[in-house]
């Protein structure tokens, strides 16, 4: 077998070429998430019909699912990428772990305001500790955590290493929100999708879900090139290929 | 259907997508969230972005400057900063 796989790995991995790697797929990810979006919107609100016990309020499930989703594999990317640049020193793999956190963080905000909004009128209540609101809660602080973390240092990569201990940490809490539903008793409602069986819902509902599903992961694709490339265009600002960027965007 | 009739059923209808069954308070609200977090979150690295070029052309402006000093006048050199 050549090599060219980990040779090529290898080259991406360099800044300047992530860097024009993210530029080019950037606007593509941005677009396909605006079309699934689009979609999702349309089927979820227009064309699905009424939920039988909880009228049209279950309609907040077609972005409170999908963040919520989103909350965790953010969390399970930062994770990852953390481990990666602890232990091999990776520049991007810090700087992909770091701008996840932010991302990760509005998802996660999402998540408990659109639920908020969704157990009032289904609970009788905006707010109640258990199990799955509470982990979710300690999801969001372990992100900011992060974010802060990394902040608080003077030279930014130890920052990063700092905050990327942890992130890695904090993974233990994401099978947590996961089965939360199922290890305790909770208020929230089980699982609706399941991946390997039959899923508890119809197809009229499930689409704009899975829909919508798709364009929140194509949006984490395009906002994460985004802010890795800002940060890279900050981390390397003293070198070559960064400042004959910055020259040629002051002659446009 | 006339078109009169056509006009009031369809924008009864558009009434009623607005009401959401009543839950509009709910509904309506928790999308809004959505799209205001994440619009701010797209804006931001964006801004962000013009900040880091600006100030880098402004310290790669500073250092020529220096230099073209410290060529004119080979003498007195500039205190570093």
């Amino acid at each position: 077998m050549s090599n060219w796989i980990p040779l090529w790995l290898h080259k991406l991995g360099s800044p300047p070429t992530f860097y024009r790697f993210a530029g080019a797929l950037r606007p593509w990810a941005m677009a396909l998430a605006l079309l699934f979006g689009a979609i999702a919107l349309y089927g979820g609100l227009v064309l699905a019909p009424a939920d039988y016990q909880q009228g049209d309020a279950y309609r907040i499930i077609f972005i409170h699912v999908p963040s919520a989703w989103m909350s965790m594999f953010i969390y399970a990317v930062m994770g990852v990428a953390a481990f990666i640049a602890l232990v091999w020193r990776l520049k991007l793999a810090e700087v992909v772990a770091m701008e996840s956190a932010p991302i990760g963080a509005a998802f996660t905000f999402i998540t408990l305001v659109t639920g908020s909004l969704w157990g009032k009128p289904m609970w009788g209540t905006w707010w109640t500790w258990d199990a799955r609101l509470t982990s979710e809660l300690v999801l969001l602080f372990l992100y900011l955590g992060v974010i802060g973390l990394y902040h608080a240092f003077e030279d930014r990569r130890q920052g990063a290493r700092a905050a990327a201990f942890l992130a890695i940490i904090g993974i233990i809490n994401v099978p947590i929100v996961h089965f939360s539903v199922n290890w305790w008793n909770t208020l929230h409602q089980g699982s609706t999708i399941n991946v390997f069986g039959q899923s508890k819902i119809s197809w009229d509902m499930l689409w704009p879900l899975l829909s919508m599903m798709l364009a929140t992961k194509f949006y984490y694709i395009a906002s994460l090139f985004s802010r890795v490339r800002t940060d890279l265009l900050a981390l390397e600002g003293g070198k070559d290929w960064v400042r004959k960027i910055a020259e040629s965007e002051a002659r446009q | 259907m006339s078109a009169l009739q056509t006009f009031f059923a369809e924008s009864g209808n558009a009434a009623a997508f607005f009401k959401m069954g009543g839950y509009a308070a709910y509904v309506w609200p928790a999308y809004a969230v959505f799209f205001i977090v994440l619009i701010v979150d797209s804006i931001a690295p964006r801004l962000r972005r013009r900040r880091v070029l600006r100030e880098l052309r402004a310290r790669i402006a500073r250092q020529s400057s220096r230099q073209d000093r410290a060529a004119s006048n080979p003498i007195i050199t500039p205190p570093s900063l």
